[in-house]
């Protein structure tokens, strides 16, 4: 079977039943997410799969040879480190971090989501919902965190939500800018 | 996890007709089976991969209904405008169900035949007449505080997970499907699903190797939408007691109604009771006792379930009060 992860190819020789996530761990030495309940339970597993966040312990690898995967080996490394990285390390968002891929690559593909303007189970109006703490915890359920760092990991996931959104007002005022010059 | 023979069908001719023998399976998201594959609930011989078939899109019709392909992933239909814009009740029952990572790769197909998370269908050390039949029920006069009060038989009290099959039933959906011998069905999602009876294994009107292709929405109906769920945590959790509702009141009068509700039955449940009780009447809380009393009147507790009875009450008068207030 033939994959594409974090960029790189890579070929392996595997039993039908593997699941992606073993796939990942035991056979191509990306030991990043982890193998928490097997059940698709707790989010430890989360990995992207064409941007999308998924439980990777509850799939086949042999379903996903044209797709495009990203684990969290693929999302930063300790010389540069993605801002999520950078945010979970400054608000202390784990205790022993076995959970800490999965939320990661969950909160990426979360922002992405809210990015498209999906609502939530919290969204009271579902064709524009509003992005608080009460969106974060909702959409972050399916990643599980039994040391329960759970506000801190709320706290990290806001700073960038936060700073993205700024980063966009400031390249709004740049481009409003631009076009006054341009006038 | 017992093996299989894997193959990747590439439409959906293709894949009714490599889908042989009793014990295949067509895999879409996996999310459920591949769950009940590993612990052996669930030994399929073959696997037919229909994750790649041409069925995700979510087209108009002219009525104003949606023709949603049946590998439409749960979040992709939630958040589609169009069914926010028309079928609230529907993007709520999806978006209170399972967490984002499982929304994104269960389809719309797979959620309507998910399986029972009763617990002794899950334990294989357990008797279950679902799992294996005629080998008993542990659930009656055991822990079946999740399971069902409304449509149970003596063989079995499991209860239907899903909730978008709930808002389906509201909705008045139909299922189309196409047949091994390529006949294509129009099932109304009214008589889509099996009570367990006697056979509580066959859940669905389907035929072996039978693949949904479609769901269709009629013109989205007129009034208010509601998906109101209750569970042991707020979030990602199953149903103990939810309501999908959709109610049209006209001069003060209840004009129309249709009422769904998830966790009670073996079944997305669909009360025609409730609907005579409420048409044509004022909004009123004796007329929600009324609705209350008929939705329940055959309703039977097995002991640790006997809560959901005085809980499905509230939930529906509280549903009903939500929607008829101003």
């Amino acid at each position: 079977m033939q994959f594409t992860i974090n960029g790189r190819a890579f070929e392996a020789d595997v039993d039908i039943r593997t699941s992606l996530l073993d796939l990942c761990r035991e056979h191509l030495d990306l030991t990043g997410a982890k193998k928490g309940c097997d059940h698709g339970q707790c989010g430890a597993c989360t990995m992207l799969i064409n941007g999308r966040r998924v439980n990777s312990c509850l799939t086949l690898a042999v379903m996903h040879q044209e797709d495009e995967i990203i684990t969290i080996e693929g999302v930063g490394d300790p010389q540069g480190l993605h801002p999520l990285q950078h945010a979970f390390v400054r608000h202390d968002a784990y205790q022993c971090g076995y959970c800490t891929p999965g939320q990661i690559c969950s909160a990426i593909g979360m922002l992405d989501e809210i990015k498209k303007g999906w609502p939530s189970h919290v969204s009271a109006d579902l064709s524009s919902p509003v992005f608080d703490d009460q969106e974060i915890s909702e959409r972050m359920s399916g990643n599980l965190c039994r040391c329960a760092a759970y506000t801190n990991v709320v706290d990290a996931i806001r700073e960038v939500a936060d700073s993205a959104a700024n980063d966009r007002t400031a390249d709004e005022k740049d481009k409003v800018m631009a076009d006054e010059v341009m006038a | 996890m017992k093996t299989f023979d894997y193959r990747k069908a590439l439409t959906p001719e293709a894949a009714v007709e490599t889908f042989d023998g009793e014990t295949a399976r067509f895999i879409a998201g996996g999310t459920n089976l591949l769950d009940l594959m590993k612990l052996q609930v669930e030994t399929p011989d073959k696997l037919v991969d229909i994750s790649r078939l041409d069925l995700a899109s979510i087209d108009e019709r002219e009525d104003g209904g949606l023709t949603i392909g049946a590998l439409v992933p749960n979040a992709d239909l939630a958040a589609d405008p169009r069914v926010i814009d028309r079928y609230e009740v529907l993007s709520r029952a999806l978006l209170a169900g399972a967490s984002g990572q499982l929304r994104n790769k269960a389809s719309t197909g797979g959620n309507l035949l998910q399986r029972t998370r009763c617990y002794y269908f899950y334990d294989t050390g357990s008797r279950c007449n679902k799992r294996t039949p005629g080998s008993g029920c542990d659930a009656i006069g055991g822990a079946n505080r999740i399971l069902a009060v409304l449509g149970t038989s003596e063989h079995c009290i499991a209860t239907h997970p899903s909730d978008m099959a709930v808002a389906m039933r509201a909705l008045d959906a139909t299922v189309l499907t196409l047949k091994r011998d390529g006949d294509r069905r129009r099932i109304s999602i009214h008589d889509f699903y099996r009570l367990p009876g006697d056979t509580p294994h066959i859940e669905t009107v389907l035929d072996t190797g039978e693949l949904i292709t479609h769901i269709e929405l009629p013109k989205p109906p007129s009034g208010r939408q509601a998906y109101r769920k209750v569970r042991d945590r707020a979030s990602y959790a199953f149903a103990l007691v939810s309501v999908g509702a959709v109610i049209h009141i006209q001069e003060r009068r209840i004009a129309r109604a249709a009422f769904a509700f998830g966790g009670l039955a073996p079944m997305p449940w669909r009360s025609q009771a409730v609907e005579l009780a409420l048409i044509g009447k004022a909004p009123t809380r004796d007329t929600f006792e009324a609705a209350a009393d008929a939705l329940l009147a055959e309703a039977k507790g097995f002991g640790g379930n006997d809560f959901k009875i005085p809980l499905a009450r509230r939930t529906l008068i509280a549903t009903l009060r939500d929607l008829t207030e101003h």
